[in-house]
């Protein structure tokens, strides 16, 4: 398997440019480059991908390989996922990483079946082992209460992984040395061209119109079950507005109904890395925790002082969160 | 038309404890149920089903696991599966989703192939999202993740309404295929007492690796590539206060705390 | 641990795992929300109708399971764990279904009973009126032969699931002259001409099953809704409700399980003067006298069910005995459920005060405690001379 050289990220864009998410991944995989030394190269495939080749660059690709075709949409796992597959068979990757998206997690299934290689899914980290040189690929298990680190014996080694658990920098050094990054436009034979679904129709899924980015908030509040009523999520709101925050909220509160289901923040939710996270009666299960473990300052308020939110947040308060988010709301509406 | 429905028996979540200072699952009182989210594909399988005008149309529960998985087949028969078959051999043991979807694909052929195949979205333990993608590509059969809505033709056209990250896609195709439907696309029905009294006089055959003529190499630990290499309990750092105190002051602590990281 | 082995059979340990599951995932997540709403449960009617569940008390031959009164009390108990309202109208079902099943012509059989096995249809019971409670004799509706049809005029009180369910056997007067012998039981289809609904009661309890008044104007039926023969009202009231009043004690059996379930749970829990309240031996008194009472009402609901499964005639007597014992009994376990709560049992965040409100009409419906006891005193008085 020595062979195998190169590090890959299956890019996703859409008509605003790549994905913040690939940015991450890029950012990510350029440490890896530092430390194998082997070219870094963004993989698009799709309709309408066009021009955004320069972020790439930006963001740490030496290379962007694109395959652009009409038959790409409607999105189809097969044709991506064997198109990948020829790629990959034709160039020897030794790594290809991927969001953790629906999109990119079907076609690297499908790639990596093709290929006959391992493919480990929603990882939180990945690192280069520095005895072997292999892809340490991290990700939770039971829950987010055990962190499992997996190798691939296989080339090329491959990993899909969440949103926001890497910080996406411009890769300035790189930028102004030498930003002439190649594109190649890939002509993939005829057959793999062949999309069997057939277009009716593609609608957006409209976001919540109070849908906030939570992945790039610097301030994040999140509701748990402790406050889980509607006049304190109103509360919450509203201190919210004060701070310049936004909302989230635990699992439970979501399936009560008092924040829609996109506003959860965890492992089958959001992972964030705010700033500041707040987190009010929530009781701090694994599966919330790992998803804030990025936060720079975590404050937690809750009334039981056995809760487990207290051996994980920076600041704790047994207090009751009802009344410290009045409390609040009421010193900072008398500063205006 | 046939459908195979494949079925994972997990530990139930609400079973599953932990001991955080060992750093390892509670092994008593573990509960197996059938991976929740397969219920909404098998609820897909059995309307479909249903749904056709063909009067020969079936549905198969497939499962990969230990004996007791035979339960999880059992239950898929009282909520509407025809028959199942249990895929057990030990040398199965330790599969990843590589060879899991190896396995699974030549049980498909063995048993006769299908015009559909219906999986779960993910389970709830290995969460990969990654066996239907996997068996499909092996079958050479189109895959769809997510679906929602489905409806089949008399002349075995699919038509799908599927979720992909921020679209919904109404599409049409071909069988055979493949398909994981979304957690949520319907409300999966009870088991019913004719099928729980069916699903008990039943025998569900039990097909080895030899029989389903699996490659050795392909199949358990040997035939998959991902390998544990370590793992470890979750840990922070950091600064570490925790504070009683009336609820105003409190806010009082909390503003400056806000103030001192420029926040605010 | 401790547990009182009643021997079911592989058939009804599935019926009773069945029962669970619904309560558990259909019935216990929605019951406080639909108390205080009064809404009817359909989301769970579709689980009992997927469960085969309306199939079990009716036979094999009309697209049933041909379930017993054993098996029936099994449902029965399980489901009231979760929700007393909910439960009866699942009941209520069985009930109105009961005259069909006893006294049905083979072709009312075919027409009726087979919807009623998938749960397409509901059914309901109507006896009570106005002036004819405790006392069924008195009712006033009347039902009078006109060429092919029969013409009925009256109402109704009080009939549980009035308005939603789609078969209603009713009990109406065809010879007022022969008193007793002179009524009547017909079937009668919700759509019927002249058939109308009152407004949905407001109750104490039982809030989420609707109780309405039915009213007949005139209203027509075809011939062939007689059941069994003229002038057999009354027997067959008696025979469906004897059939039945099992099943009540079994609700009254699993309701008081969940009032005991919940109030051992909070007495391990409530923390007083530094201990759990369940280390006063005046809570342990209370908690040992209702796990007694439940027991028995259990074991006497079981071997009375079974004696009918045999084939046993004369169960009047038995079958009062099976809804007395248990029905006072959960009266009195969940009030002390309550009290074993204090001031949380009286809240509606916790299950019980609603356990107790519903616990009320158990006592009351399908002849009441004190009309049960009348019976058995009867009975006795016959037996002995
Ligand atoms: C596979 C899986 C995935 C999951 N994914 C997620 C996920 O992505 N995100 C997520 O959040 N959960 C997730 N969960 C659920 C998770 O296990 C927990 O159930 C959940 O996080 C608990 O939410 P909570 O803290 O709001 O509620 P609870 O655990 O009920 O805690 C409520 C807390 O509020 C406190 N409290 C009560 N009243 C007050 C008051 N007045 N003031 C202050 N405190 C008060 C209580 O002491 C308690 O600690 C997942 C579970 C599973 C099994
Ligand atoms: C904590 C944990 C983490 C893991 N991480 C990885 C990893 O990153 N990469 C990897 O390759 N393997 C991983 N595995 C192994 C993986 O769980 C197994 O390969 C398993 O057989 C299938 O994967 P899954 O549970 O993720 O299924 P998914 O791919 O999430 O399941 C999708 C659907 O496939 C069908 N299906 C899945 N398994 C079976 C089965 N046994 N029988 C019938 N139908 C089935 C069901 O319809 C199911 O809903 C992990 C296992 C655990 C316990
Ligand atoms: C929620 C609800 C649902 C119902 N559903 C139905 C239904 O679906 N179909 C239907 O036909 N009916 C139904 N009923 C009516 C029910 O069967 C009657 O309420 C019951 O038979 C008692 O009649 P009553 O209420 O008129 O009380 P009454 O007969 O007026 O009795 C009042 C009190 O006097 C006592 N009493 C009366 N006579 C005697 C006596 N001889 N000796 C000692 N004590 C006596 C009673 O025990 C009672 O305590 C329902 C009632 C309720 C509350």
């Amino acid at each position: 398997m020595a062979e195998n050289k190169g590090i890959w990220v299956l890019g996703e864009v859409n008509n605003k440019g790549p994905l913040a998410l690939t940015l991450e991944l890029l950012t990510k995989a350029y440490e890896l480059k530092e430390t194998l030394k082997e070219e870094l190269s963004c993989v698009l495939i799709g309709k309408d991908i066009g021009n955004a080749s320069e972020k790439l660059f930006e963001y740490g690709a030496d290379r962007v390989i694109c395959v652009e075709d009409d038959s790409l949409e409607p999105f189809c796992e097969m044709q991506q996922g064997k198109i990948l597959a020829f790629l990959c068979k034709q160039r020897m990757p030794s790594i290809i990483i991927a969001g953790a998206t629906d999109r990119s997690k079907a076609v690297m299934a499908m790639c990596a079946t093709s290929v006959g290689a391992g493919l480990t899914a929603n990882c939180m980290d990945i690192s280069i082992d520095s005895d072997t040189g292999r892809l340490l690929q991290t990700r939770p298990a039971y829950g987010g209460n055990l962190m499992a680190t997996i190798v691939s014996e296989k080339m090329p080694q491959m990993a899909t992984i969440r949103q926001g658990v890497f910080e996406a920098a411009p890769c300035l050094s790189k930028y102004s040395s030498n930003n002439e990054g190649e594109i190649e436009k890939i002509a993939v034979p005829q057959d793999l061209l062949q999309n069997p679904f057939h277009l009716e129709a593609c609608d957006e899924i409209k976001k919540d119109e109070s849908s906030p980015d939570y992945e790039n908030a610097a301030i994040v509040l999140v509701a748990g079950r402790g406050i889980g009523d509607e006049t304190s999520i109103k509360g919450l709101k509203r201190l919210s507005g004060l701070i310049g925050g936004v909302v989230g909220a635990t699992r439970p509160v979501c399936d009560m109904g008092l924040l829609p289901h996109s506003a959860q923040i965890g492992q089958t939710g959001h992972i964030i890395s705010p700033n500041v996270y707040m987190g009010f009666g929530v009781s701090g299960a694994a599966p919330h925790t790992i998803g804030i473990q990025g936060a720079k300052v975590m404050i937690g308020i809750n009334t039981d002082k056995d809760a487990p939110i207290f051996d994980f947040v920076n600041y704790g308060f047994i207090a009751d969160a009802k009344e410290v988010i009045s409390s609040l709301i009421k010193r900072l509406e008398a500063k205006k | 038309m046939r459908i195979v429905c494949c079925i994972k028996q997990v530990p139930a979540t609400d079973s599953v404890r932990f001991d955080p200072e060992k750093g390892t699952l509670i092994r008593e009182g573990i509960r197996a149920e059938i991976n929740p989210y397969d219920l909404f594909a098998l609820e897909m399988a059995v309307s479909l089903k249903e749904a056709s005008s063909s009067g020969s149309s079936e549905v198969i529960a497939l499962s990969m696991g230990p004996p007791q998985a035979e339960e999880a087949i059992k239950e898929a028969v009282s909520r509407g599966a025809d028959r199942g078959y249990l895929l057990c051999d030990k040398r199965f043991a330790g599969s990843d989703t590589l060879a899991t979807s190896y396995i699974l694909s030549q049980a498909i052929a063995h048993i006769g192939g299908a015009d559909l195949v219906v999986c779960g979205r993910q389970t709830t333990d290995g969460d990969t999202a990654q066996v239907g993608p996997g068996i499909a590509m092996r079958l050479n059969a189109p895959c769809a993740t997510g679906v929602l809505d489905a409806s089949v033709s008399d002349d075995g056209i699919i038509a799908m309404k599927r979720v992909v990250d921020d679209k919904i896609y109404r599409i049409k195709c071909a069988l055979p295929m493949v398909i994981t439907v979304e957690i949520g696309a319907n409300t999966p029905r009870m088991p019913s007492l004719k099928g729980k009294m069916r699903a008990k006089k039943m025998d569900i055959p039990v097909l080895d690796a030899d029989t389903i003529g699996a490659d050795e190499g392909r199949i358990g630990l040997q035939g998959s590539p991902t390998r544990l290499s370590s793992t470890y309990v979750p840990e922070f750092r950091g600064r570490h206060e925790v504070i009683e105190c009336p609820s105003d002051e409190a806010a009082d602590r909390i503003l400056s705390l806000l103030k001192d990281f420029g926040a605010i | 641990m401790g547990k009182v082995n009643y021997f079911l059979t592989e058939e009804q340990k599935m019926i009773k795992e069945l029962a669970q599951q619904i309560t558990r995932e259909k019935i216990i997540p929605i019951r406080a929300e639909l108390d205080e709403k009064e809404e009817f449960p359909w989301s769970v009617m579709e689980a009992l109708s997927q469960a085969d569940l309306f199939a079990l008390f009716v036979p094999e031959e009309y697209g049933g399971i041909g379930g017993g009164c054993m098996d029936i009390c099994i449902a029965l108990e399980e489901l009231a764990y979760g929700c007393i309202a909910i439960t009866t109208t699942y009941a209520a079902t069985a009930l109105g279904s009961y005259p069909i099943l006893l006294y049905g012509t083979e072709e009312q059989k075919k027409h009726y009973l087979p919807h009623i096995a998938t749960g397409e249809k509901l059914a309901a019971f109507g006896l009570t009126e106005v002036t004819a409670g405790s006392d069924a004799a008195a009712i006033k509706t009347t039902a009078v032969e006109d060429g092919d049809s029969w013409v009925i005029n009256g109402s109704k009180q009080w009939i549980t699931t009035g308005g939603e369910a789609d078969v209603y056997t009713i009990i109406a007067m065809t010879d007022r002259h022969k008193g007793p012998r002179g009524a009547s039981a017909f079937i009668v289809e919700k759509g019927d001409e002249g058939f109308s609904f009152g407004k949905k009661e407001k109750k104490m309890g039982l809030r989420a099953s609707t109780t309405r008044e039915l009213f007949f104007t005139n209203c027509r039926i075809p011939r062939d809704r007689l059941l069994g023969r003229r002038g057999l009202g009354f027997i067959i009231a008696m025979r469906t409700l004897d059939l039945a009043r099992p099943g009540i004690g079994a609700m009254g059996v699993g309701l008081s399980q969940a009032a005991l379930d919940e109030a051992v749970r909070h007495a391990r829990q409530r923390y007083q003067f530094g201990q759990a309240i369940i280390s006063f031996q005046a809570i342990q008194h209370m908690l040992a006298d209702m796990a007694t009472q439940i027991e028995a009402s259990r074991a006497l609901v079981y071997a009375i069910a079974r004696t009918i499964d045999t084939g046993e005639k004369d169960i009047q007597k038995l079958s009062a005995m099976a809804k007395l014992f248990p029905t006072d009994t959960a009266m009195k376990v969940t009030v002390d459920a309550v009290q074993i709560l204090g001031g949380y049992g009286y809240m509606k965040d916790y299950p019980v005060e609603k356990m107790m409100r519903d616990a009320k009409v158990l006592q009351i419906y399908e002849g009441t405690n004190q009309i049960l006891r009348n019976i058995i005193g009867q009975y006795l008085n016959k037996e002995y001379s």
